[in-house]
């Protein structure tokens, strides 16, 4: 689902992804762990037809990027740990506006099931800058979903987010991928990715410095394995 | 007539790309102009600078009838440039900080479509601001400003300065310095609008003749075409990292 080969990614003179390789198969979810600084972000933004890259192939549901960006956009659905909505719109009007920027039919019926499935009926047409932090990443990831994506990034979804707020959204992260979708999350919170992943990758320095499945994993932990990777 | 083609799972999108642009581009508008009808902030602040600038011209100029028309052209394009500016600087920082032009860009369409889309929220902006200055300044100034020529040139000059202060705003927010970089970058590119505006409006409100006014229309109609074109080409690179 995802294909990543020799990805490198130059900021002026500095490196930040160095030769990267990285593969995803439909229907897995796949932690991306790594220190701050270790191009988390900009390794999404570029799967994310954000960023460019300086050199490599990178392909997302069978279409490469940046030549068939339109059509990986199609595919994909993405959450920051910014809301990317509009607080003087309503979580309705939200809805209405990007589905109208995927250019959806039946846009009313989608909403509908998308409200449900974050728990956000009853608010609907409240305005978006009144709710909490953790009403509004429930929003985005509604959002996000909305054009029934099959690949979903998750930049640092839990950043800001309080104890009850982050059970909340594990709750609809975890309703993501049981819909079969293939994500990618990075997060520095060990525990809740090795509640949700079924696969482990560290970046460290520009590249997977080391991967590992939910099965390798059995018998190990998660932080042992992370911190060796680190230190590897 | 569109037709029902399967989207990348089982919602449904429209099967023509060019209807499917044009819902883009006034999706974009009308997300704008209705968060905008919520807060007011941006109008509101557009109104306020332009009534003090207003203000600020009627009492530091003693005025004659003839003096006041020389300068009233010159005064409402000062007036439109600087409360545009604000507009246009408010309305890509509002993208910017909650990562809403992230969520723009991810959406599958041509990326101009989000410039178009920019643009016309932004020209209704400033046309709304014009709405109330124009008869405000006709009342402060006892001028007659409600000529068709005049009305169509503010339309033409309008057109130019969003097209133009659109494009530049996009480059600008994605800077630190972004407040202070728009009007730097702006008003070089502006000043042939800024110029042949009032030269054609002082040309219809001094009641000259055509054969002097049309070449200044002229000028606008180009600079128009021209901008709206070459922000058509580049926007997507100016928008990507």
């Amino acid at each position: 689902m995802i294909e990543v080969r020799k990805l490198v990614k130059r900021f002026g003179l500095k490196n930040v992804l160095r030769g990267l390789d990285f593969d995803v198969q439909a229907g897995e979810f796949v932690a991306l762990l790594g220190p701050n600084g270790a191009g988390k972000t900009t390794f999404l933004r570029i799967l994310a037809s954000l960023s460019r890259p300086s050199l490599g192939q990178v392909s997302v549901a069978g279409y490469k990027l940046p030549a068939q960006a339109a059509a990986v956009r199609r595919r994909l659905g993405v959450v920051s740990h910014l809301p990317l909505l509009y607080g003087d719109l309503t979580a309705e009007e939200n809805l209405q506006f990007y589905g109208r920027m995927y250019d959806l039919q039946n846009i009313e019926a989608r909403i509908n099931d998308v409200l449900d499935m974050v728990g956000l009926s009853a608010r609907r047409r409240d305005l978006v800058r009144t709710f909490s932090r953790g009403m509004q990443q429930r929003l985005a990831i509604g959002r996000a979903v909305l054009h029934d994506p099959d690949v979903m990034l998750f930049d640092e979804p839990y950043t800001g987010l309080d104890q009850d707020a982050s059970e909340m959204l594990d709750e609809v992260l975890k309703n993501v991928a049981a819909a079969g979708r293939t994500v990618v999350m990075t997060s520095h919170d060990l525990a809740r990715a090795e509640d949700l992943a079924t696969r482990f990758d560290v970046l460290s320095r520009g590249v997977i410095a080391a991967s590992a499945s939910r099965v390798e994993l059995e018998n190990s932990n998660l932080l042992t394995f992370y911190k060796q990777a680190l230190a590897g | 007539m569109a037709t029902d083609t399967p989207s990348a799972n089982n919602i449904r999108v429209s099967a023509s790309p060019s209807a499917a642009y044009f819902r883009a581009v006034f999706a974009v508008a009308w997300k704008d102009l209705a968060a905008e009808l919520r807060s007011r902030e941006l109008l509101s602040a557009m109104l306020v600078f332009s009534v003090l600038v207003l203000l600020i011209f009627y009492f530091a100029l003693e005025l004659d009838i003839k003096a006041r028309m020389d300068i009233t052209a010159g005064a409402l394009w000062v007036t439109f440039a600087f409360a545009g500016t604000l507009g246009l600087n408010r309305s890509m920082a509002i993208e910017k900080d909650r990562g809403c032009l992230d969520g723009l860009l991810l959406a599958p369409v041509d990326r101009s479509a989000i410039y178009f889309g920019k643009t016309i929220s932004n020209l209704a902006f400033m046309l709304v601001v014009e709405a109330i200055v124009l008869p405000l300044y006709s009342v402060m100034y006892n001028v007659n400003l409600f000529h068709p020529g005049l009305l169509g040139v503010t339309l033409l000059g309008s057109v130019g300065y969003a097209a133009v202060g659109t494009l530049l705003a996009a480059m600008s927010v994605q800077t630190r310095t972004r407040d202070v970089l728009l009007p730097i970058l702006l008003f070089p590119v502006i000043i042939p609008v800024l110029v042949a505006a009032v030269k054609a409006s002082s040309g219809f409100l001094t009641g000259a003749e055509m054969v002097e006014i049309t070449p200044w229309v002229n000028i606008l109609l180009v600079y128009d075409v021209i901008f709206i074109a070459v922000a058509f080409m580049v926007f997507d690179f100016v928008v990507e990292e």
